[in-house]
C-alpha cells in the first residue's frame, strides 16, 4: 500500500459486494491536492459505491486506501470527516423537519451556555447560502417544505459549511440550473485554489470539461482509465464509459401539431404559481425552464392535483371540457400522470422490489376482480427491466439498494406502463447516463409522435431546447414567456427567467 | 455466490422460524413440568386463542398501515355488552343481538379512522381516546354488572368439527383470508404502498384516505366478531379485554410485523399469538405467578424484536455502515 507522490489519497484493489453481486473490482486510483477529479461511468457502475466508501458510509470487503500516506479504513461517516475527508450525498440526506441553518451546520451548531446561539447560526448560514447564490431561501425555514433543486442546494452548503482536505461531490448539479452551476463552481475553484483535493460525480459532460482537472471512467466496477482531461474530447469519455459507440443525435422532431389536449387557465396555487396560461396539444412536447424556486414544480404539481388550487382552471381533451382535479387519484383518471422530480419522497416505495413498484399504479390492469394475477405483474416488470435498462440483480430487488440512475428509471417504467394521455416529467433525467439519457428522449419522441402532450420540467435548458417544441420560462411564479423552436436561444431564454426576480438577485446573477 | 438463498422465499424461512420458536418452547414446557403435553393444557389453549386471534389479524393490518389501535380491548368489551345487555335485559332474539355486537364493533372502527383520516391524526392518540369512550361507555351500557349469557351463546363454543372448536376454526379462517387479501388483492397493496410511502402512494393514485379508514373499520368489525366468542366464554363482563390491547400488539410484533408500517404478515401474526398463549399457559403450569409472568413475556417481546432487527439485516445483503 505505498501511495503514489503527490496524493492526498490512494485506492489501492478495493473490492466491494452486496450480497451475490460484485460491485467493485479491484480498483486502484489517486486524488491529488488542489484538484478536481471527475469520475464518470453509466448508471449503477459504481461511483457512488467507490465514492461511499472513501467518505466512510460503506465497508469495503478487500483492498486498502492510504490518505496522507497514512493507512486510512473510517469506520463511519464522522470517522472520514475527523480526518478531513467530507461528501456531499447523490440521495439527499437531510432532516426535513429541521431548518436550513440547523441542517447547514448540524454537526457544528454555535453554541452559548449550552445553548444554540441561533443568532450566529443564522448568520452564519446566510453568509454561507449567500455565496453558493441562494440568497433567496430563508434560513429558518424547514427543509421539507423546499423543492429537490434548493435542497441540493442546501446539502452542498451543509458539504462546504466545514473545512476539509477532500471533499467529494456525487451528482451535485443534477437538479440545477446553469446559474446555481457556476457559483457553485466558483467555490469549487476556490477550495482548489486553497489545496483541496476533489472528486466530483455528474453525468453531465459539459461540467467536467469545465471544472475537471483529471477524469477516471469506472464501467462495470472497473476502472477502465484515467487521463488528463484535455487529452480527451467528450466523444471519447462517453465511448469509454459504455464500451460502444453511442448515437448522439437526438431524434429529429416534426412538431405536427395536433388539437389541444390540456388547457390551464389562469392557474394559482400558493406563492409560486401565479396566473399561469397555456395550451398543450396534442403530439407536442412543452418545456418548462426557469431558476430554482420560479415555480416549475408548483405548477405542475397544481395541475396534477398534488397541492390545492386557489383559483384556475383546467381543460381537458378535444372538447376542452372542464375538469376539477382534486387529487392525483382524479388527475389519473382523466388520464394524466406526473413523473415526480423526488424520487426517494414521491416516487418510489423504497424498501419494495422493482416488480411492486411499478406495478403499484398499474394494478387495475394486473388484476381481475380485485385479485391481483402474479404472472401478469412479473411480465410488466421484466419488459419494463428491459426496455428501461434498468440495472437489477432481480426483478424484487427492493428500490433502495439501487443506484440512483437506476431509481429513477424505475420510476419513469411505473407511469409508461400506464396508458395516460397527458405525461408530465419533473426532471426526467436527474441523474441518468447519457447513454440512457438519449434513450429517453427517444422515448419521448415517440410518445408525442403517438399524439400524447409530453411536459417537461428540466434544469437543463440545453435539455429541453433539444427536445421540446416550444418553452414555456416561469420567473418568480409567473409566466413569463413562450418561445416556439424557432426562436430557442439560451439567451433570450435566461433573459426571460431572470426577468421578474429582484434587481439584488438579477445583479448576482448576472455576476454568476 | 450463495445462491440457494434466492431460491426459497422469504416468506417460507419466516414461518419455518416462527415454528421452530413455537416448537422450542412446547419442547421447554414438555420438558420441565409433568403433564404439560395433555388435553387439559391444549384445551385451555385453544380456548384462548380465538379472540386474541382475530384481534391480531386486524392490528397486523392497522400497523401495515403505519398506525396503531389501542382501543381494540375496550371496543371488544363494549360490543360483548350489548350483546350482553340485548340478551339478558330486553330479549332480542339472537341473530339480532348477533347483528347488533358487530354493528357496535364496526361503527366504533369507523369513528377511529374517520377522525384519523378527516384530521390527518395520529392514530395513537384517537384510539387512545376510543379506547376510554368504549370502556365507559361498557359501562353505562352494563350498569357495571355482568351480565350472564354464556348459555344462550353455548352454539358457539360447543360446535366442533373435526374435534375443533368452531371459534378456532374461525380464526384460522380470518387469519387465511386476511393474508390473502393482504398479498394477494389490490387493497393488499394498497395497505403496504400506504404504509411505505404515504406521499408516493398519493401521487401513485391511491385513495390514501378511503385505505386507512377501511383498514380501521375492518379492526373495529373483528374486534365485534371476538367479542362474540369472548362472551359465549367468558359473560359479558364490563372488564373483559382490560388491557388486552397489549397483548395484542406484542403477538403480532412478535410475529414480525414492523411498527413502522409497509411490512407485515398475517400468518406470522398468528404464530406470535401461539407463542404468547403457550407461554402464559406453560409459565403457569410450572407454578409461575403472575409477576414472574410479566417479566418473562417482556423479555421474550423485547428478544423477538432484536432477532427481527438481525434477520432484517441478514436479508438486507446491503449491510450499510453506520451513519
Ligand atoms: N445496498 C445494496 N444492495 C445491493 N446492491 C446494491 C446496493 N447498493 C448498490 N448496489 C448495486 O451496486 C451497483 C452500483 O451502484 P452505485 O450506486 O455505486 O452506482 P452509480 O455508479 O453511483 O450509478 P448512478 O450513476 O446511477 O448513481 C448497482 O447495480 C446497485 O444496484
Ligand atoms: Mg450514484
Amino acid at each position: 500500500m505505498i501511495g503514489s507522490a503527490g496524493a492526498i489519497l490512494s485506492v489501492r484493489r478495493i473490492c466491494k459486494t452486496f450480497g451475490p453481486v460484485r460491485v467493485l473490482h479491484d480498483v486502484d486510483f489517486d486524488l491529488n491536492a488542489g484538484a478536481v477529479h471527475a469520475l464518470v461511468g453509466e448508471n449503477g457502475a459504481g461511483k457512488t459505491t467507490l465514492a461511499r466508501i472513501i467518505a466512510g458510509t460503506h465497508r469495503d470487503d478487500g483492498g486498502g486506501m492510504t490518505l496522507n500516506g497514512q493507512s486510512y479504513r473510517p469506520a463511519g461517516r464522522t470517522d472520514a470527516q475527523r480526518r478531513g475527508v467530507r461528501m456531499v450525498m447523490q440521495e439527499l440526506n437531510l432532516f426535513p423537519t429541521l431548518t436550513v441553518a440547523e441542517n447547514i451546520f448540524l454537526e457544528d451548531l454555535p453554541r452559548r451556555f449550552g445553548v444554540i446561539n441561533y443568532r450566529l447560526l443564522h448568520r452564519r448560514a446566510e453568509e454561507l447560502m449567500a455565496a453558493i447564490g441562494l440568497r433567496d431561501l430563508a434560513v429558518d425555514e424547514p427543509v421539507g417544505n423546499l423543492t429537490v433543486g434548493s435542497r441540493q442546494m442546501v446539502e452542498i452548503a451543509a458539504g462546504l459549511s466545514q473545512d476539509c482536505r477532500l471533499l467529494i461531490l456525487d451528482e451535485p448539479t443534477a437538479s440545477l440550473t446553469d446559474r446555481e452551476t457556476c457559483l457553485l463552481f466558483d467555490q469549487i475553484r476556490r477550495l482548489r485554489a486553497r489545496g483541496v483535493a476533489m472528486l466530483y460525480i455528474s453525468h453531465r459532460m459539459q461540467e467536467i470539461k469545465q471544472i475537471a482537472d483529471t477524469v477516471t471512467v469506472l464501467r462495470d466496477g472497473r476502472i477502465i482509465s484515467t487521463h488528463a482531461i484535455d487529452t480527451l474530447t467528450v466523444e471519447e469519455i462517453v465511448n469509454r464509459m459504455v464500451g460502444r459507440e453511442i448515437s448522439h443525435a437526438p431524434a429529429a422532431r416534426t412538431a405536427a401539431k395536433g388539437r389541444v389536449a390540456l388547457r390551464v387557465e389562469n392557474l394559482c396555487a400558493g406563492p409560486r404559481v401565479q396566473n399561469i396560461s397555456f395550451d398543450l396539444h396534442k403530439g407536442e412536447v412543452l418545456g418548462l425552464a426557469g431558476l430554482i424556486g420560479a415555480g416549475r414544480t408548483e405548477t405542475v404539481r397544481a395541475i396534477f392535483g398534488a397541492d390545492r388550487l386557489t383559483s384556475g382552471r383546467i381543460y381537458l381533451g378535444e372538447t376542452a371540457k372542464h375538469v376539477r382535479i382534486r387529487s392525483p387519484r382524479d388527475a389519473i383518471a382523466h388520464g394524466i400522470a406526473l413523473i415526480p422530480e423526488d424520487r426517494k419522497e414521491q416516487g418510489l416505495f423504497l424498501p419494495l422490489g422493482v416488480d411492486r413498484n411499478i406495478a403499484v399504479p398499474n394494478l387495475s390492469r394486473l388484476s381481475c376482480a380485485g385479485i391481483i394475477s402474479p404472472a401478469a405483474e412479473r411480465t410488466l416488470a421484466r419488459r419494463h427491466i428491459d426496455t428501461g435498462a434498468i440495472k437489477c440483480a432481480a426483478p424484487d430487488q427492493p428500490a433502495e439498494t439501487l443506484s440512483g440512475g437506476n431509481q429513477q428509471k424505475v420510476v419513469i417504467a411505473k407511469w409508461l406502463a400506464r396508458d395516460c394521455d397527458v405525461l408530465i416529467f419533473d426532471e426526467p433525467t436527474r441523474g441518468i447516463d447519457v447513454g440512457a439519457k438519449f434513450e429517453i428522449y427517444a422515448m419521448m419522441a415517440d410518445l408525442a409522435a403517438r399524439g400524447k402532450a409530453l411536459i417537461v420540467v428540466s434544469s437543463d435548458l440545453r435539455e429541453l431546447m433539444a427536445i421540446c417544441d416550444r418553452i414555456a420560462v416561469l420567473s418568480d411564479g409567473c409566466l413569463a414567456a413562450t418561445f416556439s423552436r424557432n426562436a430557442f436561444s439560451e439567451q433570450t431564454i435566461n433573459a426571460a427567467a431572470f426577468s421578474r426576480h429582484t434587481a439584488t438577485f438579477r445583479t448576482q446573477g448576472a455576476a454568476g | 455466490m450463495n445462491n440457494s438463498h434466492r431460491r426459497i422465499p422469504a416468506w417460507l424461512t419466516d414461518y419455518l422460524g416462527m415454528a421452530g420458536a413455537l416448537g422450542l418452547l412446547l419442547l421447554i414446557f414438555g420438558l420441565s413440568t409433568e403433564n404439560f403435553f395433555s388435553a387439559a393444557t391444549f384445551g385451555t389453549i385453544a380456548n384462548q386463542i380465538p379472540d386474541t386471534t382475530i384481534m391480531a389479524v386486524g392490528m397486523t393490518w392497522v400497523l401495515i398501515i403505519a398506525g396503531i389501535d389501542l382501543s381494540v380491548g375496550s371496543v371488544m368489551a363494549l360490543s360483548g355488552a350489548v350483546l350482553g345487555v340485548a340478551l339478558a335485559r330486553f330479549g332480542i332474539p339472537l341473530p339480532v343481538a348477533v347483528v347488533a355486537c358487530l354493528l357496535v364493533g364496526l361503527l366504533c372502527g369507523l369513528a377511529s379512522g374517520l377522525i384519523v383520516v378527516a384530521w390527518s391524526l395520529p392514530s395513537f392518540i384517537v384510539t387512545l381516546g376510543m379506547m376510554e369512550i368504549a370502556r365507559g361507555a361498557t359501562y353505562l351500557v352494563t350498569q357495571s354488572r355482568t351480565l350472564y349469557v354464556s348459555d344462550r351463546l353455548e352454539m358457539i363454543t360447543d360446535t366442533t368439527l373435526l374435534g375443533l372448536s368452531a371459534p378456532f376454526l374461525l380464526a384460522v379462517l380470518i387469519v387465511l383470508v386476511a393474508q390473502f387479501v393482504l398479498s394477494m388483492t389490490v387493497f393488499g397493496r394498497h395497505m403496504v404502498a400506504v404504509g411505505t410511502n404515504e406521499t408516493a402512494a398519493r401521487l401513485s393514485g391511491i385513495a390514501v384516505r378511503r385505505v386507512r379508514l377501511a383498514v380501521f373499520a375492518v379492526s373495529g368489525l373483528l374486534c365485534g366478531v371476538a367479542a362474540l366468542i369472548n362472551t359465549a366464554r367468558y359473560q359479558a363482563n364490563p372488564n373483559n379485554g382490560i388491557g388486552m390491547e397489549l397483548q395484542v400488539i406484542a403477538a403480532v410484533v412478535i410475529g414480525g410485523t414492523s411498527l413502522m408500517g409497509g411490512r407485515g404478515s398475517v400468518v406470522s401474526t398468528f404464530f406470535g399469538v401461539l407463542i404468547i398463549k403457550v407461554l402464559g399457559t406453560g409459565l403457569a403450569q410450572t407454578g409461575a405467578q403472575e409477576p414472574t409472568k410479566r417479566l418473562v413475556t417482556g423479555c421474550v417481546i423485547i428478544a423477538a424484536v432484536v432477532l427481527d432487527y438481525y434477520r432484517r439485516r441478514l436479508r438486507k445483503t446491503g449491510t450499510e455502515a453506520a451513519q
